[in-house]
């Protein structure tokens, strides 16, 4: 417990405690200035449409790598824990440099919103891969066998059969893209090109600690936090109903 | 949940401010020749402090004189001193960071002297790649379709500020009124495709490949290419001059007083000139700077130089361009 305290709560306290410093009003109005709006607005939205392209892409990759077999497997493998291996400001130099202003693939994304999405793509894929597959190797074939002789479509034999065994492993991967997705820093970095259109609430509060306004820093952290919170809640209480309903 | 702290960890704790008050007490006491003078400053001169030390240590009045430096962005290095890091000689990038520290750490008169608390000048310069492959020769070129700008971010750098005020002042500077400075500069920001939150990470970015021009300062271009950077810059005939503020703190000993004397003498701004810094003492012989254009005339005479004076000083310009309602800050958030 104390052990917990010191490594995550007192941290946490200190900055509710900052961003409380000047009363609710002193809050509202840091969080509800335009470029903080904004900043959150295109860090949720982001974030949301990452993780749902996540739960199904990562679902689709986890299945291919459970059970097909095909040329370059090993590959695929260490391909996809890359970002997980990367830090985070070194995938933000990859991303500029092939996504940059002088692509080599003549990608130019550079200051882009689609250039935030991408690049939250790129460090939350293994997130749901990883998450699904141990479970994915799990499930039994046979009951799947069976459902087939009973003359069930592969759709429906996924949909009755596979997915409600994996469905809580989809959802909290699903949960850890997202909040990764909310608190980028390093990888959006580069290409967002620092511009007003593309500046998520991480790099507001970077820019608010420049500006010496701490305050409006944890504020919007706080913000940060609550949104997490609520989505992560949201989403164990989808899982428990769709356990539920089977 | 919270455990109170054991009366071991409160003994520690105790201990540990009380050693610090004696370490700080030890500090304000100089002990003559053997002080040692803190030097906390932006980090762009950081060479040409290096320089100043060493050859002031060899004169009569720095005999002995010993020198601790800390650099970091303007700012911060100015609410570091503000919030009570030790510093006898502040020098930052912009009057602002200075003033700041009036009248607590910084005495009223700061700004007395002929240079009016200035150690070093510059001026605002286009960076462009070698060979200059896109033409530009000054500000209406760098509008034109497809030139890419990278300047950094007024928002979060305070030095980034006189990049912007020089894109604005130069269209006055043809005798534009102010809603057609206003319209170059909505177009600026519109061929801006990166605003990194600092100066050196401008120049990082544009170093990667990003961008046909850097908004930058004449010194920091200087010392890029005396470091093999591979690029050329064009000083545009109307552009903004930068004024570098320097100081003694309170309670600074002679020694510091006579470094910032030094640096104001002939070979101290020379040593800035080397650094790529314009002096600020006038008929001072810059030499030849290596890095330069033209490196036996390294400062060229600027057709039109608008200061923050013009503008009515830096209260002023705050407010008026980069306030909350700020002429920059509309533009910023119009073309996004």
């Amino acid at each position: 417990m104390l052990w917990l305290s010191l490594l995550v709560l007192i941290p946490l306290a200190a900055v509710l405690a900052k961003a409380g410093s000047d009363g609710w009003w002193g809050f509202w109005s840091a969080v509800s200035t335009p470029a903080a709006r904004d900043a959150l607005r295109l860090t949720v939205t982001s974030s949301l449409l990452v993780a749902a392209v996540n739960a199904v892409l990562g679902t689709v990759i986890a299945w291919v790598l459970v059970r097909d077999e095909f040329a370059g497997k090993r590959l695929v493998e260490i391909v996809i824990d890359l970002p997980f291996a990367l830090p985070t400001i070194v995938a933000g130099l990859v991303l500029i440099t092939l996504y940059g202003a002088s692509s080599p693939v003549g990608i130019d994304l550079l200051g882009t919103q689609r250039a935030i999405v991408f690049a939250l793509l790129f460090v939350t894929l293994p997130f749901v891969v990883r998450t699904v597959q141990p479970v994915l190797m799990g499930v039994d074939l046979e009951a799947e066998a069976a459902a087939a002789s009973l003359a069930a479509g592969r759709f429906t034999t996924f949909r009755r059969i596979v997915l409600p065994v994996i469905t809580p492993a989809v959802v909290s991967g699903t949960a850890l893209a997202f909040a990764r997705a909310m608190g980028e820093y390093g990888s959006v970095l580069l290409i967002s090109g620092g511009l007003n259109r593309t500046r998520v609430s991480s790099m507001y509060v970077f820019q608010q600690i420049q500006n010496f306004d701490f305050v409006g820093a944890a504020a919007t952290a706080t913000v940060l936090l609550l949104v997490s919170l609520v989505v992560l809640a949201a989403l164990d209480l989808l899982q428990r109903r769709a356990v539920r309903d089977g | 949940m919270f455990t109170p702290p054991s009366h071991r960890a409160r003994a520690v704790v105790a201990l540990a401010l009380a050693t610090a008050s004696v370490l700080a007490g030890c500090r304000s006491s100089g002990v003559g020749r053997a002080h040692t003078v803190a030097i906390v400053a932006y980090s762009v001169p950081k060479p040409a402090y290096d320089a100043l030390t060493s050859a002031f240590a060899k004169t009569g009045a720095g005999n002995g004189a010993s020198f601790s430096a800390s650099y970091g962005a303007s700012g911060s290095q100015s609410k570091a001193v503000a919030n009570g890091q030790a510093a006898d000689y502040v020098a930052f990038s912009l009057e602002p960071d200075l003033t700041r520290l009036v009248p607590n750490t910084v005495a009223a008169d700061w700004n007395r002297g002929p240079t009016k608390g200035m150690v070093s000048d510059s001026v605002v310069v286009i960076v462009v790649r070698t060979g200059n492959p896109k033409h530009i020769e000054g500000w209406a070129d760098l509008i034109k379709p497809g030139v890419r700008i990278v300047t950094p971010d007024p928002a979060s750098s305070g030095s980034a500020k006189w990049n912007i005020l020089a894109a604005y002042t130069q269209a006055l500077a043809g005798g534009g009124s102010a809603s057609e400075a206003s319209a170059y500069l909505t177009e600026f920001y519109r061929h801006t495709v990166s605003r990194p939150a600092s100066g050196a990470e401008a120049t990082a970015t544009f170093d990667s490949g990003t961008g046909d021009a850097l908004i930058s300062y004449e010194n920091e271009a200087i010392s890029a290419r005396q470091k093999g950077a591979d690029v050329d810059y064009v000083v545009p005939d109307a552009t903004f001059l930068i004024e570098n503020p320097a100081a003694v703190t309170k309670d600074a000993s002679q020694t510091a007083k006579d470094f910032l004397a030094y640096a104001l003498s002939t070979a101290g701004q020379q040593t800035f000139a080397a650094n790529g810094l314009r002096p600020v003492v006038a008929g001072v012989d810059p030499g030849t700077v290596k890095g330069a254009n033209n490196p036996s005339e390294p400062f060229p005479e600027v057709g039109k130089l608008t200061t923050i004076a013009d503008l009515g000083g830096w209260s002023k310009v705050n407010e008026e361009f980069f306030g909350a309602d700020g002429i920059v800050t509309k533009i910023a958030a119009e073309v996004g």
